[in-house]
């Protein structure tokens, strides 16, 4: 992304903070974000993280309570109610549930946006055609909701989206009600419709593999904060926050976690150490000259490599024999292109993961608590999900 | 308003009493055309009144597009006050109010003023039951199509909850037909009055059998369109 464009997506020191009875829950808190025209837009967190109001902050559904959010130049809190409506013509949104009218018909479901719009009606019918070819359900056009699969009725929701010629397409957890391969099928065309129209979109998920297949950039979020932003690849090979590191490890299955980490000490009595690779560095090659270089036999007992946005990553375990001297030699070969996590012998473990003192030395009890614990949603956290949502029908009283 | 010399010709013979149809049969045929104006106006200003009080405890709830909790509360006690009155009291006890607006408190017009109020209060509560439990999301995603607050209300919650509103209008049918049969309190006539006044009084089970046959028909009727209408609305 060039520098130079202004960001369509800005928010400066942005906050949403609802008043429940217990106190003030902070679902935003004092983020500062911006997102480029033209790109894919990731924001990922678990759920009650903050990243659901965040995105009905781009169209106003939630009004900052402090901080400026800017959309396409304008500064949303100096736009009244009829310029916020027309302002949300230009931004489209697309639901977990689909949220499609239930007493419409495909073709006037995508219909809707238009009337709201509008638009003459010898018009709207033609754009509906478009727009139901462009998605692929041309002949569902007489088809309800009620007798569409969820991958058909989420193309509605997009063609639905997409009616008004919209700058911004806003995806809010669209996949997580689909099987895999129906999520495949709607993220391949979330990406045409971001590589053929040009369209801007921020796609909101709590599952990292949308972010690997079509996100440029990314934000994780945590409590209603951004605690890591960058670009996908970046995320993914040097994730920094340890919600960012729990994400990645959902996504790419390629470290051994505490319980697989204890099974293969009790195979495998070599040295084990894990390598990471990535396209800059560590590759395989690397790895076996290094290897041969300093007398070592090694073989690989764990690991995998994938793709993120079609560039490799992934990582290596490998079970080293050989003088500790040779090991230490491989590794600081290999340090200088890559991570290595060393993590010793089964009878001299070290805990390079930080799984704690029983993944590494009490391999019988490993399933008990030795994986990483997810953190526990606080129930402020869950209150303020069902507030904002309440919220989001009377915002524009306040 | 009924022709009373009949009842009075008529043999006063107890439970054996051979109903002369000949009479009674256009007598019925009245007090039925009664009971349908009755009940039909009722439901007709009942139903829209009702339907935009039901709107109102729905819109002015916590959270909804026109949240107002003082509205909300009021309109809330109101019907929690009117609905539960025994309509046989309701129709006498609003007596003045009814001299006020009708100009008289007997007769079929008086009978109408006192049943689309308690029509009105009864449908609001079923009109607002059925919309709260419409899928909120719908109404965000018309909001973030840009649509305002008034075009939801025309274009999404009352087309999106149509069915169950006309079943509960076809469940407030029933209702209504059960207080015109009080309306003979002030004078009104009707099927109720009828059965209660050549039936019951008189002694005549066949009379009241009869009547509660034409009743029974009636709402089967008014069920069954009801039904359909619903099942034509609600095509998922």
């Amino acid at each position: 992304m060039s520098t130079s464009t202004p960001p369509i997506v800005e928010f400066r020191g942005a906050s949403k903070h609802f008043t429940v009875k217990s106190g003030t829950v902070k679902a935003v808190d004092d983020v500062s974000l911006a997102i480029n025209p033209g790109e894919i837009f990731g924001v990922i967190g678990y759920s009650g993280a903050g990243k659901s109001t965040l995105v009905r902050m781009i169209n106003a559904l939630e009004p900052a309570t402090s901080g400026t959010v800017v959309v396409d130049g304008h500064d949303l809190s100096q736009l009244g109610e009829s310029a916020l409506r027309g302002l949300r013509q230009e931004i489209g949104m697309i639901f977990q549930q689909f949220n499609l009218l239930q007493s419409r018909t495909v073709a006037r479901n995508v219909e809707y946006p238009l009337e709201v719009a509008g638009v003459p009606r010898a018009q709207r019918r033609r754009r509906v055609d478009e727009l139901l070819e462009f998605v692929g359900l041309t002949d569902k056009k007489k088809a309800f909701p009620s007798q569409l699969s969820g991958g058909q009725k989420q193309r509605v929701g997009i063609a639905r989206a997409l009616a008004t010629n919209p700058k911004i397409l806003l995806a809010d957890e669209s996949t997580s009600a689909l099987d895999p391969e129906t999520t495949r099928d709607v993220l391949d065309l979330l990406a045409q419709v971001n590589r053929d129209l040009g369209i801007t979109i921020v796609v909101i998920t709590h599952e990292m593999d949308v972010v690997k297949q079509i996100c440029d950039r990314v934000a994780v979020m945590e409590f209603g904060k951004v605690v890591e932003e960058g670009t996908a690849y970046q995320v993914f090979s040097h994730p920094e926050h340890p919600a960012t590191r729990r994400f990645v490890a959902t996504a790419i299955k390629d470290k051994p976690d505490a319980d697989t980490l204890a099974r293969l000490r009790s195979r495998h009595s070599e040295h084990l150490i894990t390598v990471t690779v990535h396209e800059d560095g560590g590759h395989g090659r690397r790895i076996t000259d290094a290897l041969h270089d300093h007398n070592v036999r090694g073989g690989i007992v764990y690991g995998g490599i994938s793709e993120i946005k079609q560039r490799p990553f992934g990582s290596l375990t490998w079970g080293l024999e050989g003088a500790a001297a040779d090991i230490q030699g491989v590794i600081d070969e290999l340090r200088r292109y890559t991570t290595v996590v060393d993590l010793g012998t089964a009878a001299h473990p070290v805990d390079g993961f930080g799984y704690g003192a029983d993944a590494a030395f009490q391999p019988a009890q490993h399933s008990v608590n030795a994986q990483p614990a997810q953190p526990a949603q606080p129930v402020q956290q869950a209150g303020a999900r069902t507030n904002s949502q309440s919220q989001i029908l009377g915002g524009d009283q306040k | 308003m009924n022709t009373i010399y009949a009842g009075l010709a008529a043999p006063i013979s107890g439970l054996a009493a051979d109903t002369d149809w000949s009479i009674m049969r256009p007598q019925l045929l009245e007090d039925l055309g009664k009971t349908l104006y009755m009940v039909g106006m009722s439901l007709l200003i009942g139903g829209i009144l009702g339907l935009i009080v039901g709107l109102a405890l729905y819109l002015t709830r916590r959270g909804n597009l026109f949240q107002n909790g003082v509205i909300y509360t009021v309109l809330n006690i109101l019907v929690n006050i009117v609905r539960p009155i025994p309509f046989i009291i309701f129709i006498a006890a609003i007596g003045p109010a009814t001299k006020a607006v009708v100009g008289t408190t007997l007769g079929e017009r008086p009978a109408i003023f006192a049943m689309s109020i308690m029509t009105t209060f009864a449908f609001s509560r079923l009109v607002e039951q059925n919309l709260v439990s419409l899928d909120p999301g719908v109404i965000e995603a018309a909001r973030a199509m840009g649509a305002s607050r008034l075009r939801v209300i025309a274009t999404v919650i009352v087309p999106e909850a149509l069915g169950p509103l006309i079943l509960g209008f076809t469940f407030l049918f029933i209702g209504v037909v059960d207080m015109s049969a009080m309306a003979g309190v002030v004078g009104a006539g009707g099927l109720g009055d009828f059965a209660i006044r050549w039936g019951y009084q008189r002694f005549n089970w066949e009379i009241t059998f009869v009547t509660l046959v034409v009743i029974v028909l009636l709402v089967q009727a008014a069920q069954f369109l009801g039904n359909w209408l619903a099942r034509r609305v609600m095509r998922r």
